[in-house]
C-alpha cells in the first residue's frame, strides 16, 4: 500500500513539525517572519494567532510549500523539507474560502487526492463514503460545492484535507467566512476530529476565542516574531508581554514606572503618583517604564481591607450585558479603566458618578514591558 | 386578513384582483423604460434590421418576370415545357404585347439581366427582340418572334422563362448550393461550374482554423496576464490591445511586407541560409496568408475573454490541488482548466463569427486560394450586381452561423460562455 494511504480510523499518528532559524522577505528589504523557532511534537491542534501582517500565514505557506524560506529549514518528521514540493509533502490543507472545486461535485472533490495517489476504484468510493460520513453530509455525494450552504463547504473542505490520511492539516483562517453560531459550532467539531484522529493540526487564524476553544498550544504572532507560545490558560492568565495581554481577551493598562523590586514582586509608580503592587513578568530593575495589566473581572469591588491594591474609582458608564454589568471607571487618571461585575442577586446598586473603592491581588496584577 | 390565507384569489382593499393593480402599478415603470430605449430602437430598425430584411427578402424575391410580362405568365400557365414542343401562338401573342409596353418603359433590359443569370444569352435575347417587337403588328407572332432570333424556338428559353416567372423563387438559393433545376428536376451543377460549396467549406475551415491557433496563440498569453500583478498584466495587456489602434489596412499591408516572397521574412530566411534564394516559400496571397493575417488580427477578441475568466479563477484552487498532491500538470488540467472552458468558449465563438464573415483581409492577403465566401458576396454586390444572388449567400451564411452556434449550445451551453 503506498504512503499515506491508511484508515479514516482513530490511530494516534501525526506528523512533528519543526522550524529552524526560519526567516521569510518578500523584498529584500523587510523580513516577514525573523527567526522564527518551533517544535510541533506529533498528534499537537497548534494555532498560530495574530493580528494580519504578523507573518503567521507567511509561516503556514511555507509549511505547505506554497513559499520558499529565504532563510532556514523545516522539518516533517526530521526530515528537512524545503526542497519538497508541496504536492510530495503530503499534507492536508483547507484553505480560507475551501477552495473546493467548483465543476467537481462533491464525491469527485474528495476522490480527487485519491485519483492522484492513484488509489483502487473501489477503494476510494470507500474512503469517500467513509469521509463524508465523518462531517456528516453522507448524501451530499453529487451536489456541487455551490449547493451546498456555507457551513456544508467547510465540512467538505475539511473531509477532503483529511481523507487521504495526512499526518499533518493545515488549516487557513478556515471559519472565517462563517457566521457566529456556525463558527462556533464548526471549532467542537474540528477539536472532536482532531481528537479522534490524532493527526497534527497547524491552525491559523486571528480570532483569539477560536484559538483558545480548540488549541492544545497557542503560538501568538506580531511583528513577525512568537509573543509567546503556551497553553490557551497560561496565555490568558499569564501574558509574558503587553502585546499577549492587550490581544488576548480584555486588559485595562496603567503605565508607570518601578521603584521597588523585591523577590518576584515589584512596587510601581503610576504616572498620577498612586504606588501599587504587581507581579513581576517583564521588567528588569528599579527605574524601568512598566505597563501593568489587569483583568476586568479580577477588579473587585468593596475589597476587604487585607487586599494588596487599593484605590478609589470614580464610576462614569454603566453597561448592562446580562450575565455581568460592565463598569467603566476612572482610575488613577485612566478613564478607561473597565471593571466586569457579575450579576449576582445580592450585588450592591452602582451609581454612574459614584467614587467606590475597588481592589485586587498582586497575582492578578502583571508588571509587563511599557507601551508606547 | 383571513380570507388572504385561503385559496380565494388574492385582491386589494377595494376588492379588484391583485395580479392586476400589480400590473397596472407597474405599467408606468415599463413606458418610462420604452421611452428611454425608444430613439434607439428606432435608430437600429430603420438602419439596421429594416436593410438586412429588405436584403434578405432579395434572396427569394422575383417579381421582375410577372410585373415585366403579366400576359405571357399567364399565357404559359397552360404550357408543359416536358412536352418538348415551343408554346403555340397565343403565347407568342401575348409576349408580344408584353414587350411592347415594355419596350416603351424600358425595363425588357433588366428582365433580360436577371434571366441572364439564369442562363446566359437571354439578355441578348432580350435587347435583340426589343429592337424588332414595334414592327410586330400583326399575327402570327411566332414566324415573326423566331425570325428574329431562333432562341425563341428552343424549348430552354421558355422553360427558363416559365421556371422564373413566380413571384418568388428558390433559384438563387439553388446557385448559391451549385444546384439547378433542370428539366431533368433538381441535380447539381457541372463540376467546372460549382464554387459555393468550395466557398462556403473553405471559410468554414479557415474559420476553424483561424480559431484553434488564435487559441492555442492567446491561452498561453491570457494565463500570464491573469497570473501576473495588476500593474505589470496592465501594461502587458496595452500591447495586446495595441493591434487595435492600428488601422487594419496598415496591419494588413504590413503582413504584404513581411510575408511577400521579397519580403523581409523570406529575405531573413535566405540569409541565414534555412532556405535557397530559388525556393523562397510562398506565405501570401493563399491560404497561408490569411490564416497568418486573420490570426493576428482577432488574437485579441480571444485573450480578452479568456482573461476576463481566467482573472476570476482563485489561485488558491491550484494551489489546493497541489496540497492534495497533484503535481503541476494535473493541477492545471484537471482544476484550472475546467475552469477556463468558459473563456475558450466566449473566446471561440467571438473569433469564430468575426471570421466567417471577415472580407477585408481576405481580400488583401487571400489571392484566390484564400478568399472566403464574404469576399464572392461582396462580388455580386459590387460587381456582377446581381443582389439576389448575393442575398441569398448571405442568408446561408447567417443559417450556418445560427446552426453552429445552437449545436455550440447544445454541446458546451450557451450558460458557459462568460465575457468577463
Amino acid at each position: 500500500m503506498k504512503k499515506g494511504v491508511g484508515d479514516l480510523m482513530p490511530s494516534n499518528r501525526g506528523a512533528s513539525v519543526r522550524y529552524e532559524n526560519v526567516q521569510k522577505s518578500y523584498d529584500g528589504e523587510i523580513l516577514v517572519v525573523k527567526n522564527l523557532n518551533l517544535d510541533i511534537p506529533p498528534g499537537e491542534f497548534l494555532t498560530m494567532l495574530g493580528p494580519s501582517g504578523s507573518g503567521k500565514t507567511t509561516c503556514l505557506m511555507m509549511l505547505a510549500g506554497f513559499e520558499p524560506a529565504t532563510h532556514g529549514e523545516i522539518f516533517l518528521n526530521d526530515r528537512p523539507i524545503n526542497n519538497v514540493p508541496p504536492h510530495k509533502r503530503g499534507i492536508g490543507m483547507v484553505f480560507q474560502n475551501y477552495a473546493l472545486f467548483p465543476h467537481m461535485s462533491v464525491a469527485e472533490n474528495l476522490a480527487f487526492p485519491l485519483q492522484v495517489r492513484n488509489v483502487g476504484k473501489a477503494e476510494q468510493e470507500e474512503k469517500v463514503k467513509r469521509a463524508l460520513e465523518m462531517v456528516e453530509l453522507g448524501d451530499f455525494g453529487n451536489r456541487r460545492p455551490a449547493q451546498l450552504s456555507g457551513g456544508q463547504q467547510q465540512r467538505v473542505a475539511v473531509a477532503r484535507a483529511l481523507v487521504f490520511d495526512p499526518e499533518l492539516v493545515l488549516m487557513d483562517e478556515p471559519l472565517g467566512a462563517l457566521d457566529k453560531q456556525l463558527r462556533e459550532q464548526m471549532q467542537y467539531e474540528i477539536k472532536h476530529i482532531h481528537e479522534n484522529l490524532g493527526v497534527t493540526v497547524v491552525y491559523v487564524t486571528h480570532d483569539q476565542t477560536e484559538a483558545l476553544t480548540m488549541s492544545d498550544r497557542v503560538a501568538v504572532f506580531n511583528d513577525g516574531v512568537i509573543q509567546q507560545l503556551s497553553t490557551p490558560d497560561s496565555l490568558y492568565e499569564d501574558p509574558q508581554n503587553s502585546f499577549v495581554a492587550q490581544f488576548i481577551g480584555e486588559n485595562n493598562k496603567l503605565s508607570g514606572k518601578v521603584i521597588g523590586v523585591s523577590g518576584n514582586e515589584c512596587l510601581v509608580e503610576l504616572d498620577d503618583g498612586t504606588q501599587l503592587k504587581a507581579d513581576k513578568v517583564n521588567v528588569n530593575a528599579v527605574g524601568d517604564r512598566t505597563t501593568l495589566s489587569l483583568r476586568p473581572e479580577r477588579v473587585e469591588f468593596e475589597p476587604a481591607s487585607s487586599m494588596e491594591n487599593l484605590v478609589q474609582g470614580r464610576i462614569e458608564e454603566l453597561i448592562y450585558l446580562g450575565d455581568h454589568i460592565r463598569v467603566r471607571m476612572s482610575v488613577a487618571g485612566n478613564d478607561e479603566f473597565i471593571v466586569k461585575v457579575r450579576n449576582r442577586g445580592e450585588r450592591r446598586k452602582l451609581e454612574t458618578g459614584e467614587t467606590v473603592p475597588i481592589g485586587w491581588a498582586i497575582n492578578d496584577c502583571k508588571a509587563l514591558d511599557a507601551v508606547a | 386578513m383571513s380570507e388572504t390565507a385561503t385559496e380565494q384569489v388574492l385582491t386589494t382593499k377595494d376588492g379588484r384582483p391583485l395580479k392586476a393593480s400589480l400590473a397596472r402599478a407597474l405599467r408606468r415603470e415599463k413606458l418610462r423604460a420604452l421611452v428611454l430605449i425608444a430613439p434607439l430602437l428606432i435608430f437600429v430598425l430603420l438602419t439596421f434590421v429594416a436593410p438586412i430584411a429588405d436584403m434578405l427578402f432579395r434572396s427569394v424575391e422575383n417579381s421582375i418576370v410577372e410585373d415585366t410580362l403579366p400576359q405571357t405568365v399567364n399565357a404559359l400557365q397552360d404550357w408543359d415545357p416536358s412536352s418538348g414542343e415551343v408554346p403555340g401562338e397565343p403565347v407568342f401573342a401575348a409576349l408580344a404585347a408584353d414587350l411592347q409596353v415594355a419596350v416603351d418603359l424600358k425595363t425588357h433590359t433588366r428582365l433580360g439581366s436577371r434571366l441572364n443569370y439564369e442562363k446566359t444569352g437571354i439578355s441578348s435575347l432580350f435587347r435583340k427582340t426589343g429592337r424588332r417587337v414595334k414592327k410586330m403588328t400583326e399575327p402570327p407572332y411566332k414566324e415573326q418572334f423566331l425570325k428574329a432570333d431562333k432562341k425563341w424556338g428552343q424549348v430552354d428559353t421558355w422553360q427558363t422563362l416559365k421556371q422564373f416567372s413566380p413571384r418568388y423563387t428558390d433559384g438563387y438559393f439553388l446557385s448559391s448550393l451549385d444546384a439547378e433545376r433542370t428539366s431533368e428536376g433538381l441535380q447539381m451543377k457541372p463540376e467546372d461550374e460549382q464554387i459555393y460549396l468550395l466557398l462556403f467549406g473553405r471559410t468554414m475551415m479557415l474559420s476553424i482554423a483561424i480559431t484553434v491557433s488564435c487559441l492555442l496563440l492567446g491561452y498561453p498569453i491570457a494565463f500570464l496576464l491573469a497570473q501576473l500583478p495588476l500593474r505589470t498584466s496592465n501594461l502587458l495587456m496595452i500591447l495586446v490591445l495595441l493591434p487595435f489602434w492600428t488601422s487594419l489596412l496598415v496591419r494588413t499591408s504590413a503582413w504584404k511586407v513581411l510575408l511577400q516572397q521579397q519580403g523581409v521574412i523570406n529575405d531573413f530566411l535566405v540569409w541565414i541560409g534555412l532556405i535557397s534564394d530559388a525556393n523562397r516559400l510562398v506565405m501570401i496571397n493563399n491560404q497561408t496568408g490569411t490564416i497568418i493575417a486573420m490570426t493576428h488580427i482577432l488574437l485579441p477578441f480571444m485573450i480578452l475573454p479568456l482573461y476576463s475568466v481566467m482573472k476570476t479563477i482563485s489561485p488558491t484552487y491550484v494551489r489546493a490541488a497541489k496540497s492534495l498532491g497533484a503535481t503541476d500538470w494535473t493541477a492545471f488540467w484537471r482544476v484550472y482548466f475546467p475552469q477556463s472552458v468558459p473563456g475558450i468558449g466566449a473566446g471561440a465563438v467571438l473569433v469564430f463569427i468575426l471570421a466567417i464573415g471577415y472580407y477585408i483581409t481576405p481580400e488583401l492577403v487571400g489571392g484566390t486560394s484564400g478568399i472566403f465566401i464574404s469576399n464572392r458576396i461582396a462580388y455580386h454586390i459590387s460587381s456582377s450586381l446581381n443582389w439576389g444572388l448575393a442575398a441569398a449567400l448571405g442568408t446561408l451564411l447567417l443559417a450556418a452561423v445560427m446552426i453552429l452556434f445552437i449545436v455550440y449550445d447544445k454541446i458546451v451551453g450557451i450558460d458557459n460562455v462568460k465575457l468577463g
